[in-house]
């Protein structure tokens, strides 16, 4: 049997993995910190990759994308949905 | 004369400030928007051709949808629309040339306001030394807008930008481009036709992160750091500190003594000399402490302590940013209540400034010093540790442990409990320039010398006058100070005081020192009639209290002071950056509060004790 393993947000994406975003998902009607993510260029077909972790509970992660690097907490990291890169 | 109103927008972290300081050098004013306690930094600067031209720097936004103080502020001066404040004639974008994919697209929205404005694409030297290469004009074509190289952190690295300036303004109206248009796609399209880049990041930040990010060795090497700076604030600046403190008190002297004897003198010397004394001595530590945060600041570091810290802090309540202004309230609380202006989330900001004033400042050393002296036997304990050592130690991780709790009470108490978000951008390291350090330097020199030439001073004047009048009268034999305002008002005090095994002497000499903790020294000198020095002071008092007092009421008034706000300048610095008297109401009452349970529960657990 086959197990394809999806991972369906960036909270859940491993250290040094390539992954492309597909969208960020809004929490509520009016979610000001995924409108703030998408600013920050969270958005389709762009690739992500997680480059370090806090040192407690693996919080905060810091996130790189495109030049920037931005840490996110894993609240916020939920509402980035990924795939992994090909 | 006419000039030129300019104002500078651009994201976090693209060197705008920088190339403020290479602009404008030292013709720099800073003060607050009125109304909001955002930072207003305007400067000045001629053009070879004798132009005039004004120069605004305007807070860092990620967007003109703005989610923060700063962000609307920005937002309203750029469309004219901030009351008090002109339309800026040109807008000058700065763009960091390293990082183009995410500050293209605020330039993109800037554009859209259809202002006059022109890019400047920063930090050029870095861009070219990754190996980035900028097609200047296909990007002018594509941006349908002037684009201006600079290297703002190198002399002269702003001179194209001021020739731009000089021979163009009120000229340059940019197209508004198509609003529809999705901003990421069209900032994809310029990158492809006008940017080549090697490699999306920096290989040397890369390798400097895996050490400094490290889950062990990030945090030994913070605290390392951390420990460094308290060594710097604490050693290095006691020298300069005595020399202030001779200096002032020399100067007050020597004014004095030209003065016939009477009030005035007295008002001069014990209120303003003394009183400002007190607070200047302080300067030393303030830059000290600034110089540090100012360097790791502007090398890209602070970002990264956020970083390791803000699981912990954000468990109690706080978040990673809430770091720096708690380190800084260990030098004093001015400062540090200063700093959490960095703070974007309004509800982080307002409980850093709230548990701030509990981080042990060093205007607390004194008293800790005299009591300790005086009650706690110097003694080793389990042959390593000194006994006198463990109990300031103790003091100090209680001033954190409360904030700790504090912060983690309001959190629970707030009824806002909507999500805080971190958010935040870990810039490139870059090496600190020591223009723009001289430059932060003196600013915070200046803001914090005339907060003690006016807050400070008042208070200071108006504790004078508590203590002074009534003047004792003939034949008193009780020294001045019990006859004064400020004397009754402690005999009355001694009623509240009592449970916590306060005498009237110490209730009396709290009242002077609510213009600064140490003050409460000398106070208690005064009240137990000695004259001399204040070290003098303090060798004679140790051996008087500890004579005369219970040691449980020492313990008590150790109490006290961690929590209480012994300090005039800390509310009126609160008052000044929340804008809102209510919430010094807050703070004032849950650190009495807090001091007082504190003190009761001290005082009688040691008397049954002892």
């Amino acid at each position: 049997m086959l197990f394809v393993l999806r991972i369906v947000n960036l909270s859940e994406l491993s250290p040094f993995t390539f992954a492309v975003i597909d969208e960020v998902k809004a929490t509520s009607v009016d979610d000001p910190i995924a409108k703030r993510l998408r600013e920050l260029g969270f958005v389709n077909g762009e690739p992500v990759r997680i480059v370090a972790r806090g040192p407690i509970g693996a919080d905060p992660l810091l996130v790189q994308i495109g030049f920037t690097r931005f840490a996110l907490r894993r609240e916020e990291a939920r509402r980035v949905c990924i795939h992994l890169a090909p | 004369m006419s000039h030129s109103l300019i104002a500078l927008v651009g994201n976090p972290n693209c060197g705008k400030t920088a190339l403020f300081n290479q602009l404008t050098g030292s013709r720099q004013k800073v003060a607050n928007y009125a109304g909001v306690t955002v930072e207003r930094k305007e400067g000045r600067f001629t053009a070879p051709s004798g132009r005039l031209f004004k120069l605004l720097d305007l807070p860092g936004a990620y967007s003109l949808d703005a989610t923060s103080p700063d962000e609307v502020v920005t937002r309203d001066i750029c469309l004219g629309r901030l009351p008090g404040e002109a339309e800026p004639d040109l807008i000058v974008c700065v763009a960091d040339a390293t990082n183009l994919r995410l500050h293209l697209r605020f330039v993109l929205e800037v554009k859209r306001l259809g202002r006059p404005m022109v890019l400047a694409l920063n930090m050029m030297d870095a861009a070219r030394k990754r190996g980035i290469k900028i097609d200047r004009e296909e990007l002018q074509r594509q941006l349908g807008m002037d684009v201006i190289e600079t290297v703002a952190i190198k002399a002269g690295g702003a001179q194209a930008l001021v020739e731009h300036l000089d021979k163009t303004v009120d000229t340059q109206r940019a197209q508004p481009f198509d609003a529809e248009a999705d901003p990421h796609a069209v900032v994809r399209g310029i990158l492809a036709a006008a940017v080549s880049m090697p490699s999306a990041t920096d290989a040397m930040d890369d390798r400097i992160d895996r050490v400094v990010l490290h889950p062990a060795l990030g945090l030994a090497i913070l605290a390392v750091v951390m420990f460094f700076i308290f060594q710097a604030v604490f050693s290095w600046a006691q020298p300069l500190m005595d020399g202030i403190d001779h200096g002032v008190s020399a100067l007050g002297t020597w004014i004095t003594s030209m003065m016939p004897d009477g009030l005035l003198r007295s008002l001069v010397g014990d209120g303003i000399f003394a009183g400002l004394g007190s607070v200047l001595v302080f300067l030393p530590q303030i830059l000290i402490l600034f110089f540090f945060i100012l360097v790791l600041e502007e090398s890209g570091y602070l970002p990264r302590a956020a970083f390791l810290l803000d699981r912990i802090m954000f468990k109690a309540g706080l978040t990673g940013r809430s770091f720096i202004p708690l380190l800084s309230s260990f030098a004093c609380a001015i400062p540090g209540i200063m700093a959490t202006r960095s703070i974007q989330d309004p509800r982080d900001r307002l409980t850093t400034i709230l548990v701030a004033p509990l981080m042990t400042c060093s205007a607390r050393l004194p008293v800790y010093t005299l009591l300790i002296a005086a009650f706690i036997p110097e003694r080793t304990v389990w042959s390593l540790f000194n006994l006198q050592g463990i109990v300031l130690f103790v003091l100090y991780v209680a001033g954190i442990v409360s904030a700790f709790a504090v912060a983690s009470f309001i959190k629970w108490m707030r009824k806002d409990k909507s999500e805080h978000a971190l958010l935040m951008e870990l810039p490139s390291y870059r090496m600190p320039s020591p223009r723009n350090i001289a430059i932060g330097l003196w600013e915070r020199a200046l803001i914090f010398l005339r907060r003690v030439t006016t807050i400070i001073l008042s208070v200071t004047i108006l504790l004078w006058f508590l203590s002074t009048f009534p003047a004792p009268p003939e034949g008193a034999t009780l020294p001045a100070i019990d006859y004064s305002l400020a004397g009754r008002i402690g005999h009355l005090l001694q009623y509240v005081f009592a449970p916590i095994g306060f005498n009237w002497q110490i209730c009396v000499a709290l009242i002077p020192g609510l213009a600064a903790r140490e003050v409460a020294v000398s106070a208690l000198g005064t009240v137990y009639a000695m004259s001399g020095s204040d070290d003098a002071i303090a060798a004679q008092l140790g051996h008087t209290i500890a004579a005369q007092w219970p040691l449980a009421t020492a313990l008590s008034l150790l109490a006290w002071y961690v929590f209480a706000p012994q300090c005039m300048s800390t509310l009126a610095v609160i008052r000044r950056e929340t804008n809102s008297w209510r919430t010094v109401a807050t703070a004032a009452t849950y650190l009495f509060s807090l001091a007082y349970l504190a003190s009761l529960l001290t005082y009688q657990i040691a008397r049954v004790l002892t």
